[in-house]
C-alpha cells in the first residue's frame, strides 16, 4: 500500500473542535447527553493491582450504576487485562454488559506476532466479548504500514466472533496526518473499532485526536459502506468533555453513531461525575462525592 | 458481536433549545438623536421603530436625523474638536481606553441587543462582534501618543471633523473601526450608523457618556440613506464610509472638487481558492466559515468558491453534508450558526440573484430546513456548474449563497480570481506553503487569508483594490485615513 499521508491542517482542525465544543447544552440534552454517555462507557481498570473482588464491584457497579435512579442505563463494558477475564464474565452474565479486554502485549506492545495472537486467542476462549489491540508504533513510527495490517489483519481472525478495537496510541503517532493514516490503516485491515489511547500515554482522546479519527471513519464508510465504530479513551473524564465528544460524533458522523454498537467512552472516573452530574440536573444541587460508590 | 441478553432502549439525542435571555437588556423605548454630548430630539427628522428580522416586531423606537440634524451635529464636533486635538495624545488615549473597558462591561447586552435588531447569531454578536469592537479601542488606545511611528516619523495633524457612515452588517464593530482611530488621532465625529441596525451605535453613546468622553466628540446620528446623504454634503473634512460600491460612487462624486478626503470600504466578491493539495476537511470548514458566516452578510464573503477540477466533486459534496448539519433559526439560540437575513429589501434581492442564477442554468441546491413563519430568512444555498458569466459568479449576492466554479491550473485559479471588478479578499487554501505566497503575490485583493477565512484582528489591515474601494482600516495603516501628513 503507498503511503499517501492526507492532509490535516492541525489549526483548522483544533479550532473547529473546540468550536463544537461550544454547544450549549442544557436542561433535558444534558440529562439525555448523560444517560447516553453512560451507556456507552467501558468501564476500565488496568492496573497491576486489580485483583478478582475490585474487578467483581466494578461488574456491579456497570451492570446498575445508579440504583436510587432507575433510567441511568448500564454501561457498555467492563474493559480489564486478560487474567481477569473469566471474572468479568461470571460477573456480567446476563446482564447485557461486555466483557472487553486489552490484548497483543498492551500497552507498549513490543511482542512478538505470534505472543500476540496467542494471548488474542486465549482471552476470547476464556470469555471476552470485545479485544483491545494496539497497533505496532514500533513498525508504524518506522514507515512499516503492511507490518502494522498484517498484525491487525491476523489478529482480527484470532477474535472469530469477537469484536477488535484497535488502539493507535495519538500521543506516540506524532502528527494529525499520523493519526488520521493509522486509522485508515486499521479500518482497511479490519477493525471493528478505532480507538485513540491506551490511556498509559501523555494524552489521550483530545477533541482534535477524536475528530480526525471521527473524520477519518467519515470518509471510509463513505467509500466502503461498511460502518466502523470509534472509542475516545483517555483523558474524558468529566461530564463536561464527554458531551463535547457526543458532539463531535453528532456532528461529523450523525445520529446513527450515537449509540453504544458505534462509540463508546473509555474512561475510570467518569462515571461518578455522570451521575453527580446527572442528579443536578434533576433535584437542581450537587451531591457530595461520597454519595458515590468508589470502585 | 456475541447476542445481547437484555434489549437496550435506543436514547436519542438531540440539543435543547438554548436561547440567551434578554431579560437584563436595559433598553429605552424610544431614542433621540446623540449630539453634543446628550440625547436630542430631532429638528426636521422623525421616530422609526427598529424592527427585530427574526420576528419582525418593533425593538425599540429610534429617531432618524434630518439635514438640520446633521448640520447641528457637524457644528457640534467642530466646537469639541480644537481641544479634543490639543489634549495630549496619552489623554485621548484614557478616554479610548475607557471606552473599550465600558464596552466590554456591557458586552453580554451589546451582543444581545446586536443579535436583536439584526438577526444574526447570539454566538457571533457574544465571540465575534463585540469582543472585536473592544480590541479595535484598545489597539487605537495605544497608538493615541505614538502617531508619529504610525507614518514613519513625519508630523501628523488630525483631519478634523469626520463623517462616518456605517453598514448594517456589524453594526457596533464598524463603528469601533471607524471611531477608534479616528478618536485616537484627534478627529472629531458625526457617525450614521444604518437604518436597519442603529441600536449598539445608540448603547455606544450612553457609553461615550459614562466614559465621560468631551460633549461633541462623538455625534452619533441615525437614518437611512438621506441622512447618509446630508453626511456627505456637510461641512465636514473627510468623510469614511462603508457600504454598497453604488453609494460609494455617488460620494466620491458628490465630493469631487471638494478637498474633502475620503476613503471607502465597498462591496467585494471574494474568490476563496481550494487547491487539490489543500487539506480538504478544513477547507470545506474554511468555505462555511467564508460564506455562512452572518448569513453571508459580509463584504469580504468566500462567495465564489474555486475549486480545482480533480477534487471539486469531493469538496462539493463535502460541502454540501456540512451545510445540511448548518442550524438556521432563531439568533438568540445559543446553538444557531445562521440567523435572520437583516431586511426584506435584502431578502428580495437575494432571492432575485438566486433566480437569475436558476435561470442563467447553474443549478442550486437551499438546504432543507424548517424556517420560522416570521421574519426574513434564507436557507444555506449553493451552485454548481456556474460559468464565470453568470450574474451569481459576478454580482455580490451578500447572502447565505455560494457559488463553485473549477478551475484546472494554478495560472487559470490566478486569472479567475482576478477576473472581478472587486478586490476585496481572497482564501487560498492548499498544504504547499511556496504555492500560498506564489499565489498570494499574484491575487489583486485586499486581504488575503491562507488556510483560513473570515479572521479579523485590529492589527491587521483591512480594504480592498479596484470597486471594493481605497484606504485600509485597522493597525498602524489605518492611521493614515484620519491623519494629514507633511
Amino acid at each position: 500500500m503507498i503511503r499517501r499521508l492526507p492532509h490535516v491542517d492541525h489549526v483548522g482542525i483544533e479550532e473547529r473542535a473546540a468550536w463544537l465544543g461550544k454547544r450549549s447544552i442544557k436542561t433535558s440534552a444534558k440529562a439525555e447527553g448523560i444517560r447516553l454517555a453512560v451507556s456507552m462507557v467501558d468501564l476500565t481498570t488496568l492496573e497491576g493491582q486489580d485483583t478478582p473482588g475490585k474487578v467483581r464491584q466494578l461488574s456491579a457497579k456497570a451492570v446498575c450504576p445508579a440504583p436510587d435512579m432507575p433510567e441511568i442505563p448500564s454501561v457498555a463494558a467492563v474493559c480489564v487485562y486478560p487474567a481477569l477475564v473469566p471474572t468479568v464474565h461470571a460477573a456480567l452474565e446476563g446482564s447485557g454488559v461486555k466483557t472487553a479486554a486489552v490484548s497483543t502485549g498492551f500497552p507498549a506492545g513490543q511482542t512478538s506476532l505470534s505472543i500476540k495472537l496467542r494471548e488474542t486467542e486465549e482471552t476470547v476462549a476464556a470469555g471476552a466479548d470485545e479485544i483491545d489491540m494496539v497497533i505496532s508504533r514500533e513498525a508504524f513510527l518506522a514507515g512499516d504500514d503492511a507490518r502494522v495490517m498484517e498484525e491487525i489483519v491476523r489478529v482480527k481472525e484470532a477474535c472469530g466472533e469477537a469484536h477488535l478495537k484497535v488502539i493507535i496510541e495519538t500521543a506516540e503517532l506524532g502528527s494529525y496526518d499520523h493519526v488520521r493514516h493509522a486509522s485508515m490503516l486499521a479500518m482497511e485491515a479490519g477493525a471493528d473499532f478505532i480507538k485513540t489511547s491506551t490511556g498509559k500515554a501523555a494524552s489521550g482522546a483530545t477533541p482534535g485526536v477524536t475528530l480526525v479519527m471521527l473524520e477519518a471513519i467519515r470518509d471510509y464508510v463513505e467509500r466502503t459502506g461498511r460502518p466502523v465504530g470509534m472509542k475516545a479513551a483517555g483523558g474524558v473524564s468529566t461530564s463536561k468533555a464527554a458531551l463535547h465528544r457526543l458532539v463531535l460524533v453528532k456532528e461529523t458522523l450523525g445520529d446513527d453513531w450515537l449509540t453504544p454498537d458505534r462509540f463508546r467512552i473509555g474512561a475510570s472516573s467518569l462515571l461518578n461525575d455522570l451521575l453527580m452530574q446527572y442528579a443536578k440536573t434533576k433535584d437542581g444541587r450537587y451531591g457530595r462525592s461520597e454519595d458515590y460508590s468508589k470502585e | 458481536m456475541a447476542a445481547t441478553d437484555t434489549p437496550r432502549t435506543r436514547i436519542t439525542w438531540d440539543y435543547a433549545p438554548a436561547p440567551e435571555s434578554p431579560d437584563h437588556v436595559r433598553l429605552r423605548d424610544s431614542y433621540g438623536l446623540f449630539i453634543g454630548g446628550a440625547f436630542v430630539d430631532p429638528r426636521d427628522g422623525q421616530r422609526v421603530p427598529s424592527i427585530n428580522p427574526a420576528t419582525e416586531e418593533p425593538v425599540a423606537e429610534v429617531a432618524f436625523g434630518g439635514a438640520q440634524d446633521v448640520a447641528a451635529a457637524v457644528e457640534a464636533a467642530r466646537a469639541a474638536q480644537p481641544r479634543w486635538a490639543a489634549l495630549p495624545g496619552r489623554e485621548r488615549a484614557k478616554y479610548v481606553f475607557r471606552i473599550a473597558r465600558l464596552i466590554q462591561e456591557r458586552a453580554r447586552e451589546l451582543a444581545i441587543v446586536e443579535s436583536l435588531d439584526g438577526g444574526k447569531p447570539i454566538r457571533e454578536s457574544r465571540d465575534v462582534d463585540i469582543p472585536l469592537a473592544a480590541a479595535h479601542f484598545f489597539h487605537y488606545a495605544g497608538w493615541a501618543d505614538k502617531l508619529r511611528y504610525g507614518v514613519a516619523g513625519r508630523e501628523t495633524a488630525p483631519y478634523g471633523v469626520v463623517g462616518q457612515v456605517v453598514p448594517w452588517n456589524f453594526p457596533l464593530l464598524m463603528a469601533a473601526w471607524k471611531l477608534a482611530p479616528a478618536l485616537a488621532c484627534g478627529n472629531t465625529s458625526v457617525l450614521k450608523p444604518a437604518e436597519t441596525t442603529p441600536l449598539t451605535a445608540l448603547l455606544l453613546a450612553e457609553i461615550c457618556q459614562e466614559a465621560e468622553l468631551p460633549d461633541g466628540v462623538v455625534n452619533i446620528v441615525p437614518g437611512d440613506g438621506t441622512t447618509g446623504a446630508a453626511v456627505v454634503r456637510s461641512d465636514v473634512d473627510k468623510v469614511a464610509f462603508t457600504g454598497s460600491t453604488a453609494v460609494g460612487k455617488d460620494i466620491q462624486a458628490a465630493l469631487a472638487g471638494r478637498g474633502v478626503g475620503l476613503t471607502l470600504e465597498l462591496g467585494g466578491k471574494s474568490a476563496n481558492v481550494i487547491f487539490e493539495d489543500a487539506a480538504l476537511d478544513q477547507a470545506v470548514e474554511g468555505i462555511v466559515q467564508g460564506i455562512f458566516f452572518n448569513q453571508g452578510h459580509v463584504c469580504c464573503a468566500g462567495s465564489r468558491l474555486l475549486i480545482q477540477e480533480s477534487v471539486a466533486d469531493e469538496v462539493t459534496a463535502k460541502l454540501w453534508d456540512r451545510m445540511r448539519l448548518l442550524r438556521v433559526g432563531d439568533p438568540l439560540d445559543k446553538n444557531t450558526d445562521v440567523g435572520a437575513i437583516n431586511s426584506a429589501e435584502q431578502l428580495e434581492r437575494i432571492e432575485a440573484l438566486v433566480e437569475a442564477g436558476v435561470e442563467e442554468g447553474a443549478v442550486r441546491r437551499s438546504v432543507a430546513c424548517d424556517l420560522p413563519e416570521r421574519g426574513w430568512w434564507f436557507a444555506p444555498t449553493i451552485f454548481t456548474e456556474v460559468a464565470p458569466a453568470h450574474r451569481i459568479a459576478v454580482e455580490e449576492i451578500f447572502g447565505p449563497v455560494v457559488s463553485v466554479l473549477t478551475f484546472r491550473t494554478q495560472a487559470e485559479a490566478i486569472e479567475n480570481a482576478n477576473n472581478s471588478r472587486y478586490g476585496l479578499a481572497a482564501g487560498i487554501w492548499t498544504d504547499k506553503g511556496s504555492k500560498a505566497f506564489e499565489v498570494a503575490r499574484a491575487l489583486k485583493a485586499g486581504v488575503i487569508w491562507q488556510n483560513t477565512y473570515n479572521k479579523f484582528d485590529p492589527t491587521a489591515a483591512f480594504g480592498g483594490y479596484k470597486e471594493s474601494g481605497f484606504g485600509r482600516e485597522g493597525g498602524a495603516a489605518g492611521l493614515r485615513p484620519y491623519l494629514r501628513v507633511s
